[in-house]
């Protein structure tokens, strides 16, 4: 609340209400869902996220006891285990979803950022893994390193980032890409709990019938594209 | 600590399968056919809910 | 730009809503994900296979070793012959048309073979004079009587590694002593290059070079730059690599060691590698990546591309995926 009398706007109150009026509570979590969110092709996209959380967890054990813990220990090698079968996964669920995305042309509506930051994330995840197979410390972080090196190399990206430089790498791979892929992912989820998920292509009729007049009588308050809260008396 | 071993060990040479110029893992292919046919599982079943979303349909879905 | 801009557009939705949780499904979707990954690791775990080491290559390939490390010293191996970013030479610099973006962006990892892979770790031995007087004559002599002795103790390896990659019998001057691990090779005119050769497969078969080659500027080191380039111009890596499926002609960049799934999302950066005239051409790496590199901004900019965008309207799966939409409109 801004102070009485002089409502000067300070910077913080602008951001919040910027940040209210693109996001308010109702639609940044909302109770309910339109209708035809009804395919189970829509949990791919949370599954992905999922995906990322496991890898994000068990990233974080393999963090906390050093980079050499998981070649000698077998508690280290299983949790190196969940970390690879969590990366596959996540890759699994991603491109499931980029699929189904586009088969329901998702960008439409206003939603080309939603789009655009989605396939950017996958774009950036194809690194993060390279960082990550660079730093396993083993024959095959030997082996793709001195492979990758000539494809880097070649467009001049080798002068500044160097995957045979394991320190480099391992910076990379457990800061700075996980950064970059964690704050796309809440860029694109936030865009869609804006915008919404995308409505089916019209067919030969319209949108639904109109909605029933309020408990009063008066018309149907115009919907401004917020979702209500749950309705009640329905089966969650 | 008990520690276990993978109840398989897949710690061999793969198996490859080559079609003309192709040559793809026997592990990389079935993570490749699994993404087609959960694709197409996932587009084709229906979803859980449905009464639920057709009362919501016939209610106009508002508690207003 | 109207063509950018699709010609369909999707208003806001006006119609129901139904409950959807969305905290619950991302708890169910978060226990789901991790129990599946557990199930994975309890029956496949993953691999890891041990490094090579310097010592390691010396040992099992130690005639491979020595070709290698002559081919350093005199400035003709793979690594020397580069080019940027490790030195100014050419024979591994790409460009595609006008654009020469590794000679641009220029040396920035300096490696001079001859000294790091070479002198600077003989030096490091101590109390052997005959090494010491042959490190002493090779740093005193001309860049062309170095070149000489170079060549003359490079080409009975270069004839011993055609023989075998061929096949046939190698001629005998150039011997392996199985027990001791020494090689000797016959060759006029190579000056001290025998002497160094020797002492420097003797430094790494006692696993002094790799550290050497570690820890050659500071303490601490994190940089493994220049023991992997050493290794990769030898043969011990590309043989392992072979064994485990994982060589660029047989789309190993897509693979994994062992029997285990591998990078699938890679498919489409290997699969140019396989198709002429990329295949031959010494220029392939830049081609690929800026193939890869416009199909990637095409990916992020489908919205705006007639035809691509349009498609999902035409080949109408989404008519699966809306079923029970479609069916609630027809039955009102």
């Amino acid at each position: 609340m801004s102070a009485a009398g002089t409502p000067k706007p300070t910077w913080t109150g602008r951001v919040r209400e910027a940040a209210v009026e693109a996001l308010p509570p109702e639609k940044l979590l909302p109770d309910g869902q339109p209708t035809y969110v009804a395919s189970w092709i829509y949990i791919f996209g949370v599954a992905s996220i999922a995906a990322l959380i496991v890898i994000i967890g068990s990233g974080t054990i393999l963090a906390l006891k050093g980079p050499a813990w998981w070649h000698y220990t077998g508690i280290g090698h299983f949790f190196n285990s969940i970390h690879l079968w969590a990366v596959e996964l996540f890759f699994f669920a991603m491109v499931v979803h980029l699929w189904g995305k586009y088969w329901m042309a998702a960008w439409r509506g206003g939603r080309t950022r939603v789009w655009i930051t989605g396939a950017i994330t996958f774009l950036v995840a194809v690194p993060t893994a390279l960082t990550g197979y660079v730093s396993q410390q083993n024959f095959d972080a030997q082996w793709i390193a001195t492979q990758a090196k000539d494809g880097l190399n070649s467009v001049g990206v080798g002068a500044f980032f160097n995957v045979t430089n394991f320190g480099q790498m391992y910076s990379y791979h457990v800061f700075l890409l996980p950064l970059a892929v964690v704050g796309l992912v809440a860029a694109h989820v936030l865009l869609v709990r804006r915008h919404g998920v995308v409505p089916p292509f019209e067919l030969d009729r319209p949108a639904l019938a109109p909605r029933p007049p309020q408990a009063d009588g008066t018309p149907p308050s115009v919907p401004d594209g917020k979702p209500p809260s749950a309705p009640t008396g329905v089966a969650s | 600590m008990i520690v276990l071993a993978a109840v398989f060990n897949l710690n061999h040479p793969a198996r490859v399968v080559e079609w003309h110029f192709i040559q793809l893992s026997v592990a990389n292919l079935i993570v490749i056919a699994l993404m087609l046919v959960v694709f197409a599982l996932a587009v084709a079943l229906p979803f859980p809910g449905a009464r639920a979303r057709a009362i919501a349909r016939r209610t106009g879905g508002d508690p207003e | 730009m109207s063509f950018l801009r699709s010609k369909y557009d999707t208003g806001p939705w006006k119609g129901a809503y139904a409950s959807y949780d969305l905290v619950k499904e991302l708890c169910i979707a978060v226990g789901v994900v991790a129990l599946l990954a557990i199930v994975l690791t309890v029956l496949f775990s993953s691999p890891d296979e041990k490094p090579s080491t310097v010592a390691q290559w010396s040992r099992q390939m130690p005639i491979n070793f020595v070709a290698t490390a002559a081919k350093e010293l005199d400035g003709t191996s793979d690594t020397a012959e580069y080019g940027p970013p490790y030195n100014h030479n050419s024979a591994s610099v790409q460009h595609f048309l006008f654009l020469h973006p590794q000679r641009w962006l220029g040396v920035s990892h300096p490696i001079d073979t001859a000294e790091d892979y070479v002198i600077g770790p003989l030096e490091t031995v101590p109390g052997d004079p005959v090494l010491r007087s042959a490190l002493a004559e090779y740093r005193a002599a001309r860049a062309a009587t170095r070149k000489g002795w170079g060549e003359a103790y490079a080409k009975p390896l270069e004839e011993y590694e055609t023989a075998t990659e061929e096949k046939k019998t190698p001629p005998k001057t150039v011997a392996l002593d199985a027990s001791s691990g020494a090689v000797t090779v016959k060759a006029s005119g190579a000056g001290p290059v025998p002497a160094l050769m020797g002492g420097l497969l003797s430094l790494a078969q006692s696993g002094g070079l790799d550290g050497a080659l570690l820890t050659s500027n500071q303490f601490f080191q994190t940089d493994y730059t220049k023991p992997l380039l050493f290794m990769a111009d030898g043969g011990l890596l590309g043989e392992r690599a072979e064994a485990q499926h994982l060589l660029g002609e047989q789309w190993g960049m897509m693979n994994e060691t062992g029997s285990y799934p591998g990078q699938v999302w890679l498919w489409l950066y290997t699969l140019w590698y396989q198709v002429e005239p990329i295949k031959s051409s010494s220029n392939a790496d830049i081609q690929v990546m800026l193939i890869m590199g416009l199909l990637s901004l095409a990916l992020v900019c489908i919205p705006f591309i007639p035809g691509i965008r349009d498609l999902p309207r035409r080949i109408p799966i989404y008519k699966l995926i809306w079923k029970e939409h479609y069916r609630a409109q027809r039955s009102e």
